[in-house]
């Protein structure tokens, strides 16, 4: 079975990919690709109380799911959210194991706070007085296509608008020795059950055993393979062509993604 | 919502390994919780400890998840035939039509704590054979379970604190409901660590003693442990009467604090709300409540002012969570199998350790067991980051 949506809006933030007009213009080949660390902006949406509590994966989700739904022209308190990510804030997790390894064991309220998976979803509701139901996913390298799954099934089954939000950001040592992603990529769409004025695409996913896409530009090939949220590129490139076709994501390792894309214009 | 049957289901917790056991400590209102004596750990609380996890093995070839949260995974999967009954769902359904997913909060993440204390003293390394994917990651436990299940359907891990494992339910069933999958396995499996025992503590949220939920001396929650699983397909013709469905899912965001509940349980009210909607029932068609009921003072009091809001002050309502502790991101789960139980078996569980219930919380607390017939159960799960679930569960007949 197939599961479709038409994209409303797009947020992309990574290595050297500022937003999406950028990651398009990198994509569709109008300009080269040039990696740069991620530079993460400060999240102003939020309460000064709370945005100095916020670590990279925050600012980096909240980043993408605001240049979303900005450009889809959706109010985002009123829209359902999945967020997707592989490993929510490594520096967080990095200082609890920490202390946890000292004596006195003893760890900052505030740190324990933010090490729920679901903290950035928690700080975007916050932020937005998104009173909806927010899903937070994990599927190691596949999270990105879980995300992307759930949000299909959701539209498809409640008829309703969703932001799907896939971002991944990096262990600092010991631990990068052990999952080495590199820096921080994230990625928002907003999917609507209807085709809407400003829909970029519709986008139809089923599930397969084909091969997956790869990049041809091997510094994007490399940040695909290395985060992986940024396994949605494939996707995000058919989208920045405005071109009709196909493309298949890495899922697990039985079965991938195939995403037919039609774009609207 | 279009109805869904838990076709199988079983759960380990504090209180005993599998449905008999459970029922058994259920109906004599015994608790689970006992002094902390987990790993090094060295505060003063209760937990609720599951016995003989550290004595599980994984098979051979899944070595390398080998951890206490996959261990508590596997032991319950071997309880009530369930292994069994998911290798016959596969078999009817199709291994890519049968999914797995599966709530936790912090999965194995006390392999990591481990390792940190073993990391090299000149380069600070961690240990060789610490495996991130396997034991740490949120979904090193949907992992194992797929490849322990040899299922090859969609497989995911919902983390969404202390409400994990009820959100699973939702998933499952859209997927269900698009013709992607025929049957879900879905459930919860979060294990006893470091990061939760002292974490919860930095927060002055555990008690010293046993958890006292809606009490009025209630001090903090117990910190408890468990894997709890149903296996979840579409409502066929025929049914036995006391078979249980899946009525209502409702979800919601607080939109308040990322550790406290809003104070007069807004998103709570929602939750509720959304799933007696989703069911089609009205408040008066539910006969128990299942709380969240952590036993601190101000969730409880927001979960009892979101339950009068919606219910008013009479249907009977009562927290498991002084029989079997905290159990983070398989509360939701197991809170589901407690509830399948009392609607199999007639039985309102009264909360166990509530001595003196608070008389400014306005819901109907239920302190002692009721054997009496219940037809629909509505299980409340919240946590941090203001999330909510509520499922509502009924009997076929």
């Amino acid at each position: 079975m197939k599961v479709a949506a038409y994209v409303g809006g797009i947020g992309v933030l990574g290595p050297g990919l500022g937003n999406w007009p950028d990651a398009s213009a990198v994509l569709s080949g109008q300009r080269p690709y040039a990696p740069a660390p991620t530079v993460l902006p400060m999240p102003t949406l939020l309460p000064a109380t709370e945005r100095r509590r916020t670590g990279r994966v925050v600012k980096l989700a909240l980043a993408v799911a605001l240049e979303a739904t900005t450009r889809a022209g959706a109010e985002p308190a009123h829209l359902p959210s999945v967020f997707s990510s592989s490993g929510g804030d490594g520096h967080n997790c990095h200082e609890i194991c920490q202390a946890l390894a000292l004596e006195p064991r003893e760890i900052s309220p505030t740190r324990f706070s933010n090490s729920v998976h679901n903290a950035s979803s928690g700080y975007w509701s916050i932020a937005t007085g998104a009173e909806r139901e927010s899903t937070v996913l994990c599927a190691f390298d596949a999270s990105f296509c879980a995300g992307l799954l759930e949000a299909l099934t959701q539209v498809v089954v409640d008829e309703e608008s969703i932001l799907l939000v896939a971002y991944d950001s990096e262990y600092p040592d010991p631990l990068h020795a052990k999952r080495p992603v590199p820096d921080a990529f994230g990625t928002a769409l907003v999917l609507t059950p209807h085709r809407e004025a400003g829909s970029l695409a519709r986008i139809e996913a089923t599930l397969g055993c084909e091969p997956i896409d790869s990049l041809t530009d091997p510094h994007l090939e490399a940040l695909r393979v290395s985060i992986p949220a940024a396994r949605s590129l494939p996707l995000l490139r058919q989208l920045a062509m405005h071109e009709r076709g196909r493309t298949v994501l890495e899922y697990l390792d039985v079965s991938n993604a195939i995403v037919q894309v039609d774009p609207c214009n | 919502m279009r109805p869904l049957l838990l076709k199988e289901f079983t759960a380990a917790s504090c209180i005993g390994l599998g449905l008999d056991q459970t029922l058994k400590s259920l109906v004599e209102q015994r608790s689970g919780l006992k002094i902390c004596e987990f790993e090094t750990v060295n505060l003063d609380t209760h937990i609720g400890e599951v016995a003989g996890v550290d004595a599980e093995r994984l098979p051979a070839d899944l070595q390398r998840f080998d951890c206490r949260n996959n261990r508590l995974a596997e032991l319950a999967l071997r309880q009530d035939g369930f292994f069994q009954a998911v290798q016959q769902a596969a078999s009817r359904w199709g291994r890519k039509r049968t999914g797995v997913f599966i709530g936790t909060s912090t999965a194995g993440i006390l392999q990591t704590e481990l390792a940190y204390r073993e990391r090299d003293l000149l380069t600070g390394a961690l240990p060789a054979n610490f495996d991130y994917g396997a034991t740490h990651n949120s979904f090193s436990v949907a992992d194992f379970l797929r490849r322990r299940l040899q299922l090859e359907g969609p497989a995911v891990v919902v983390s969404c604190a202390c409400a994990s494992s009820a959100k699973v339910f939702g998933s499952a069933r859209r997927m269900i409901e698009a013709d992607l999958i025929d049957a879900a396995v879905v459930g919860g499996v979060d294990s006893l660590c470091l990061t939760t025992l002292y974490g919860f503590h930095s927060l002055q949220l555990c008690s010293t003693g046993p958890c006292r939920p809606f009490d009025i001396a209630r001090d903090g929650i117990s910190i408890g442990e468990a894997a709890a699983f149903a296996l979840l397909e579409r409502v066929p013709d025929m049914l036995n009467s006391d078979a249980v469905l899946l009525l209502g899912i409702g979800e919601s965001s607080d939109a308040y604090h990322m550790s406290a509940p809003h104070p007069e349980g807004r998103g709570a009210r929602r939750a509720m709300q959304a799933a007696l909607s989703a069911a089609g029932l009205e408040p008066g068609a539910i006969d128990y409540i299942n709380l969240h009921g952590t036993g601190t003072p101000s969730n409880d009091r927001s979960e009892s002012q979101a339950i009068t809001s919606v219910f008013g002050p009479t249907t009977p309502c009562s927290s498991t969570k002084g029989a079997t502790g905290h159990t983070l991101g398989a509360a939701g789960a197991l809170e589901a199998v407690i509830s399948a139980l009392a609607l199999q078996h007639a039985l309102i569980p009264g909360g166990a350790q509530t001595a003196h219930v608070d008389p400014t919380l306005t819901a109907h607390y239920v302190r002692e067991n009721r054997r009496t017939p219940v037809a629909r159960v509505l299980s409340n799960s919240f946590g941090f980051g203001g999330t909510n679930c509520t499922l509502i569960l009924g009997r076929a007949g």
